[in-house]
Order: structure tokens, then C-alpha cells, then sequence
């Protein structure tokens, strides 16, 4: 792959990304959004996040795609504590804690 | 001692240098074997500041895939950022555009969920409030993420063996799914999201996510109306 491509590469994606971050906020600013509109991106985060790791939950690259118990576990830990203390810093490192045990437990 | 917005997002965001750190030297590690320049690999971490859609490209880089459909299989991976602007949008949508123009720059995953929770609690925010919280948030997360890439490029895989680090990643994400669970609506969103993205890994383009992410923002909407 030349030099030039490459870089043709990185400015079109960089163009590309930060357009899809100021879609909304730059274009629709303050105008209203109709509340069937705002009812749906109130559920964003929900929507998009577990699915984004889903896949890397259930089929990690390090275990070459095989279902791994340590791995499914520290990810249960990480999710339950987030939801029962409300706390991200707490969720982390129960779920690095939860793998490092696994780990260690199953050699 | 009650901190200001910004600097509550300062300390919130801190953390994720944890995961930032480690995730930009990886690229930069597998930037500099696919055979980018050190001056490539730290304006790609620079120009685009998004993990996942970055490591997509240089993959298919590796594999000989024509430019176009490279820049295209990449920008669908970070289609999900669009969603995030979106939802931001009434919150900030107020703000003056520069800043606007500043907070899209930054607008990565661990900012945008930050940002999401931290404003469905703290309805009293004005908009500058929230415009601090998500700056502080962000503040750490540039330097971070490219002074990583550098160091990565730079220095090479040294990563301990045993340490699981592919899994930082997802372990993140997970951790700010948890505190996002408020109701019965998230749950159920959540849950199509996590059963669409599976059933639908097989399309290309990373559009099973889109596909699986839109499915669960109606359901969501949908539980909601109905209670």
C-alpha cells in the first residue's frame, strides 16, 4: 500500500468520524426534536453498548473464538457490580479482579 | 467539598486511562508491524480518536482490502457515534457551536456514556454545567490516547504475559453498561442489543450492530410508552 493511500485512508476516515459525531449536535443544535424522536435516544447507550462487546464476551479473539469461562464470568462481575453500586471504577476492578482470579484458579 | 461539573468529569474520566493506555499502545504496536510510519500512526490516533474503527482499518489494510472499502467497513464500525450525537443533542444542542464543533472531536464511547448517565441524574445542570462535565471528562482522554499510540509505535509489544489485557476493552464497556440499568426499559434494551448483535455477527460492515442497536432503542421506547 503506497504512502499516499495511506494517508488517503486516515483523512477520509477522520473526515468521515468526526461528521458522524456532528451529525446531530451541530446540525439540529437547539431545535426541538420530536418526543417519539427523544424517547429512542434516551436509549442510546443501552442500545449500542452491550452489543458492541457482546461478541467479544461470548467469542474472544485471545481464546481463538472459543467460549471461555474466566472471561464470561469477569464479565458478569464487571456488569453486576455496575449495576449494584452504580459505580464504573468499582465494576472495573471487579471484573479485572474476577479474571485475574479465574486465571490464576484454572492456571 | 462540592466539585464543580468539570472537575467532578476530570475525576470520573480519570480512570479510563487505565484502559486507554493499553488499548492505544496495542495500535500502535499493530500500526507500526503493518508498516505505517511513526508520523501516519500518530495522525490516524490523532485524526480519528476511535479505537475500534482504527484496529478495523489497519486490519484490512494488512489484508490487501482496496482503499475505499477499507475507509468504508471502518466508518460503519463508528456509525454508532452518529446515535451518540443524537442523543447528546438535547442536552447540548444549546451550547455555542464552537463548542460544539470542540465536544464532537472528543465524542468517544467512555465520554458519551459518562456524559448520558451523568445527565439523566443531574437534572439541575445547565448547559454549561454539562459542557464542563463532559470536557473534564474528556480532558485526560486525548493525551492518553495518542501518547499511548507513540509509546506503542515506539517502544513495541511488551505486554506481560497473563495478564488478559485483550479483555481491558470489553470489561470497560461493561462497567458503564451496569450504572445505565435505572429501569425496566434500559433492561430490556440492553437485552435486545446484547441478542441482536449476536444473531446478526454474520453481516458484513459491522451492520448486524447498527441493525441490533436501532431494534433496541425501539424496544426500549416501546417498554417505556407502555409504563
Amino acid at each position: 500500500m503506497s504512502d499516499a493511500t495511506v494517508w488517503g485512508i486516515i483523512v477520509a476516515l477522520g473526515i468521515g468520524t468526526y461528521a458522524a459525531r456532528f451529525a446531530f449536535l451541530g446540525l439540529v443544535g437547539d431545535r426541538p426534536m420530536p418526543p417519539w424522536l427523544l424517547r429512542h435516544l434516551r436509549y442510546t447507550g443501552v442500545a449500542v453498548l452491550p452489543g458492541l462487546v457482546a461478541p467479544l464476551v461470548v467469542w474472544p479473539a485471545a481464546t481463538g473464538g472459543e467460549v471461555d469461562p474466566a472471561r464470561l464470568l469477569a464479565a458478569a462481575a464487571a456488569l453486576g457490580v455496575g449495576y449494584w453500586r452504580k459505580d464504573v471504577i468499582q465494576a472495573v476492578l471487579a471484573g479485572g479482579l474476577t479474571l485475574a482470579a479465574m486465571s490464576w484458579a484454572l492456571g | 467539598m462540592t466539585r464543580s461539573p468539570f472537575g467532578r468529569g476530570a475525576v470520573q474520566g480519570l480512570p479510563f486511562l487505565v484502559i486507554i493506555v493499553p488499548f492505544g499502545a496495542l495500535f500502535g504496536v499493530a500500526a507500526t508491524e503493518a508498516g505505517l510510519s511513526l508520523t501516519q500512526i500518530l495522525a490516524f490516533s490523532s485524526i480519528v480518536i476511535a479505537g475500534a474503527s482504527q484496529f478495523a482499518a489497519i486490519q484490512l489494510m494488512v489484508d490487501g482490502t482496496p482503499a475505499a472499502i477499507v475507509v468504508l467497513s471502518a466508518l460503519a464500525v463508528n456509525l454508532r457515534m452518529a446515535m451518540y450525537s443524537a442523543a447528546l443533542a438535547p442536552h447540548l444542542g444549546p451550547a455555542p457551536a464552537w463548542q460544539r464543533a470542540v465536544i464532537a472531536y472528543l465524542l468517544v464511547d467512555q465520554v458519551y456514556a459518562l456524559a448520558q448517565s451523568a445527565y439523566d441524574t443531574e437534572t439541575a445542570w445547565s448547559v454549561s454545567d454539562k459542557v464542563g462535565y463532559l470536557i473534564g471528562v474528556a480532558l485526560p482522554v486525548f493525551p492518553g490516547w495518542v501518547g499511548a499510540t507513540w509509546a506503542g509505535a515506539v517502544l513495541g509489544a511488551r505486554v506481560p504475559e497473563g495478564l488478559s489485557l485483550d479483555f481491558a476493552v470489553p470489561l470497560a464497556f461493561l462497567a458503564l453498561v451496569g450504572p445505565m440499568l435505572r429501569t425496566r426499559a434500559h433492561v430490556a434494551a440492553a437485552f435486545v442489543s446484547v441478542a441482536g448483535a449476536l444473531l446478526l455477527a454474520w453481516m458484513p460492515w459491522n451492520l448486524g450492530l447498527i441493525l441490533a442497536a436501532l431494534l433496541a432503542m425501539a424496544v426500549g421506547a416501546e417498554v417505556e410508552r407502555r409504563t
